[in-house]
């Protein structure tokens, strides 16, 4: 049997409230009232759809890569690079190594679903584990209810043979030019069309017959459906189709709508890693996918599910949240409204792509060394061991930081130099393993810093070269999860 | 074995410009300003010259490379002019590479020359400035007071100082500085202030506040050295010879292992134990009659008090509470304002030191003046607390 062997979730800890947007935006459209409840995750500056996907890998393997892995997918309609495989730098930021089959799966809201099926299918011909992550950071006008349902995040699913946790049932498709919405090439911006008609014409007609062939193929009856995953922001969407194919009312999944909305292609990972974290073993999932067409999966949950290693998920993603009431902060992360950076923000940012290509394991892969001769573990890996009672040469090993425990020496928050979200923390952060590094902090607040506080290495975004359409990555410490 | 530097050098003649915003001067222009007083008080011709040190650090912004700015400014005749950076510790190495060009015999008389011109950037604050290519793919997004800001929780946490205790240590010494700077014609910042302001002013990277950061300025100094032999032939009577010059260089230990606790330089504890021992001092706190450290911001300051063995470890904040390097106290520090005050023309800023207390020990120091001085010190450092460059001089009457 193959299925899904570990799942994990990521949603950004910032969550702006949806009243914020109101207060903004209501004297422009008085509908966005009605969207008024709740609140929707929002990606810090540094954090875009390859982070979010890095967070939902890492939760998702908890810190241990298995040996068999063979292939990675990465699914989301904005990936930071058209041209630059965006899994290629996720599996570089795993550290998976280089023997491997990574793929993008783009341009509908669907790539993450039918990237499942795919994946699946893929996995008996690999023989060994697939990688699956979907994540979704999507750009927004301003007073539009797209901005008010829309929410970032991603998710992850260990995708194999082994230790099985959902085993897969079968899955029905259905490719359907149905333009709810599109996304133009080179367009920032989502066009849709009446959502009266998208329900209508669109969910209400298209899903339901591949849900109820999914169903026939795999032999089982609607009413045995124990969780119905099925992302939609129009209200009470997935319960008008439960109730047109005998799925019971109960076994429809909350679509999030309240905590964190819609993130797109990845939300229907999200929403199925959710329910994996809530499920028991024996239940049934009916996991669909929407845009211009449908996918329908079938998964068993099996005994597998009570021993799989604990890991934060979605659920501990949307328990480490922070309010955000400042709606200016969230055009300005997400470049909707352009700030006055200032002239001490004109630093040429130009990437040396060769010297990347040279340090991609210690840049992209946070990987340091550690001394065979003395066991000095250090960052960078040099050629030279910095204990000063060593110094051997040539006689490091790779070593990985990324998951390894820090505690902040010294901070500061600066005021001077430019940063998108000031001040600027950084601090000298200390590994318990050994090893330091003058590192910039993120996801810390004004007051919120502290000598000697536990902190966790993320995968974030140092800086845009808008000059040159490049986004540069490097590690940075964020507050480490408590307990 | 080595014999070190003590009082193979002497001081010829100096010279420094004003220091500040000089919006309506050139690089060369500063240049002449300086040397131009240098070369009277040296009381030799230009064409006497026989190699030359320039050093400049943030090029970029004003004369760019090489050691052809200094030769042109000042039309030098072909002679050796070598550019030399290290951070803002660049003015020390043209004052070494100087010294040691007349010490080893291969120059009767050198020339060590500093300027920066930092004010063409359209913003305040240092200018932005290349970090190296890989460098700047990892290194944190840190200002110079945003990396040395880091001092100060780490003094505080291995101390037991509270954040109020240090900020008023440091505020105490930005209060000093600008006592002295207003007494200092030269000066960029002549302002007396009180606790008050330093200790209400905007936040530029905490816990420094805009008082405990030093000027950004426009400035030039300058150094003809030569041997004290060839100074007496030359009719000088009362001689400034060098006793101790020092430099230690970071090799990665406070960046990458963990042995170090940020909350002190490394390498200025082992250049001033070089210093101190080159010069033939054994008691510093005693010996010392003033210094000019390198107060980029206060904190470094007083971190500094203490690497250069001067108030005990965890101590220096009390010293300065105390009055003890105030311009009235047992060591006078930032006696000239400092790079507080007098300012801060990266290149120019060793040579500065230098000039202050080459001035005091010829009692030429006019209201600044103290009271029989014997040796000077200067403290010149550049980079960030955890990877820098830290310089020692000393420099003292000629008793041979």
């Amino acid at each position: 049997m193959v299925g899904i062997t570990a799942y994990g979730g990521y949603v950004p800890r910032l969550r702006l409230q949806r009243q914020a947007i109101v207060a903004a935006n209501g004297w422009f459209n008085a509908g966005l009232k009605a969207y008024g409840r709740g609140e929707r995750s929002m990606c810090n500056w540094d954090e875009d759809a390859l982070t979010m996907a890095v967070e939902a890998g890492r939760d998702c393997l908890a810190g241990e890569p298995p040996e068999d892995l063979k292939a990675v997918f990465l699914a989301s309609t904005t990936l930071p690079f058209q041209d630059r495989q965006n899994s290629g730098v996720l599996a570089t930021a795993l550290s998976l190594g280089q023997s491997l089959l990574s793929l993008d799966l783009t341009s509908s809201r669907r790539a993450a679903t039918s990237g499942l099926v795919t994946a699946l299918n893929a996995v008996q011909g690999l023989g060994g584990r697939a990688l699956l992550v979907a994540a979704e950071h999507r750009r927004s006008k301003a007073a539009s209810p797209f901005e008010m349902m829309s929410g970032d995040g991603a998710a992850a699913l260990l995708l194999g043979a082994d230790g099985v946790i959902a085993e897969y049932l079968g899955a029905e498709q259905a490719a359907v030019d149905f333009v709810d919405h599109y996304r133009g090439q080179n367009e920032a911006f989502d066009y849709a069309w009446e959502e009266r008609w998208i329900r209508d014409e669109g969910y209400l007609k298209i899903v339901p017959p591949v849900i109820e062939a999914a169903l026939a193929a795999a032999g089982i009856g609607a009413e045995a459906v124990d969780r119905f995953v099925m992302p939609a922001t129009i209200r009470n969407l997935a319960g008008q189709v439960a109730r047109r194919v005998g799925i019971k009312p109960e076994a429809v999944v909350d679509n999030l709508q309240g905590v964190m909305g819609d993130s797109g292609a990845a939300h229907a990972l999200v929403m199925l890693s959710h329910t994996l974290e809530e499920a028991s073993p024996g239940e049934i999932i009916l996991l669909v996918g929407w845009g211009q067409g449908a996918d329908a999966i079938l998964f068993r949950t099996t005994e597998a599910l009570r021993t799989l290693a604990p890991r934060r998920g979605v659920k501990g993603s949307l328990a480490r949240r922070k309010e955000e009431s400042n709606y200016a902060k969230f055009l300005s992360f997400n470049n909707i409204v352009e700030m006055d950076r200032g002239l001490r923000s004109e630093v040429d940012k130009q990437t040396a792509l060769s010297a990347l290509y040279r340090n991609k394991e210690m840049l992209i892969g946070m990987i340091g060394g550690k001394c065979r001769i003395c066991g000095t573990v250090q960052f960078p890996k040099s050629n030279v061991c910095v204990n000063p009672n060593c110094g051997e040469f040539h006689s490091q090993d790779d070593h990985p930081f990324a998951d390894m425990p820090a505690r902040v020496q010294s901070w500061t928050a600066d005021n001077l130099t430019f940063s998108l979200d000031p001040p600027q923390h950084f601090g000298m952060v200390v590994f318990e393993e050994g090893g330091r590094l003058m590192a910039d902090l993120t996801d810390v607040d004004v007051g919120g810093v502290e000598v000697g506080m536990p902190m966790r290495m993320v995968f974030r975004v140092k800086e845009h070269d808008n000059q040159r359409g490049f986004t540069k990555y490097f590690w940075k410490a964020a507050p480490a999860p408590s307990g | 074995m080595a014999t070190g530097i003590r009082d193979k050098v002497a001081i010829l003649g100096m010279g420094c410009s004003v220091f500040g915003e000089r919006w309506d001067m050139e690089a060369d222009d500063l240049i002449v300003e300086a040397f131009e007083e240098c070369l009277k008080d040296a009381g030799i011709e230009r064409n006497q010259i026989d190699a030359a040190w320039f050093s400049t650090a943030i090029e970029e912004v004003h004369v760019g490379k090489s050691g052809v700015p200094l030769a042109v400014a000042l039309r030098l005749p072909y002679i050796p002019v070598t550019r030399v950076e290290n951070y803002c510790a660049s003015g020390t190495e043209s004052f070494r590479g100087a010294v040691y060009a007349v010490a080893s015999g291969a120059a009767d008389i050198a020339l060590a020359a500093g300027v920066e011109k930092l004010k063409d950037t359209g913003y305040g604050g240092l200018p932005q400035r290349g970090r190296g290519v890989l460098n700047s793919m990892y290194w944190a997004n840190a200002s110079a007071p945003g990396s040395f800001a880091q001092l100060a929780t780490a003094y505080q946490t291995k101390h037991g100082v509270g954040r109020d205790e240090l900020k008023r240590a440091m505020a105490q010494i930005s209060v000093k500085s600008h006592a002295n700077g207003a007494k200092n014609p030269k000066a960029h910042l002549r302002k007396e202030i009180d606790i008050d302001t330093v200790l209400n002013a905007p936040m530029i990277a905490d816990p420094l506040g805009l008082f405990d950061c030093c000027g950004v300025s426009d400035g030039s100094a300058c150094a003809i050295v030569t041997t004290p032999e060839i100074a007496r032939q030359l009719g000088k009577k009362d001689l400034v010879s060098v006793k101790a010059l020092q430099l230690a260089v970071s090799n990665g230990t406070e960046a990458s292992h963990n042995s170090w606790d940020g909350s002190y330089f490394m390498t200025t504890r082992k250049a001033a134990e070089r210093a101190y021992k080159e010069a033939g001092i054994e008691k510093p706190r005693e010996q010392i009659s003033m210094f000019e450290c390198h107060d980029c911001f206060s904190i470094t300051e007083l971190v500094t008090m203490e690497d250069l063995y001067l108030s005990k470890e965890g101590e220096a904040w009390k010293d300065v509470l105390d009055g003890f390097y105030n311009a009235d106290g047992q060591i006078p520090c930032q006696i000239d304002g400092g790079l507080k005050c007098f300012g801060h023309p990266i290149g120019a800023s060793g040579l500065r030191m230098l000039y202050e207390m080459y001035a005091q020990l010829l009692g030429r120091a006019d209201k600044r003046q103290l009271d029989e001085p014997r040796l000077g010190m200067t403290h010149n450092l550049g980079g960030f607390p955890h990877q820098n460059v830290s310089s020692v001089a000393i420099i003292g009457r000629y008793e041979g």
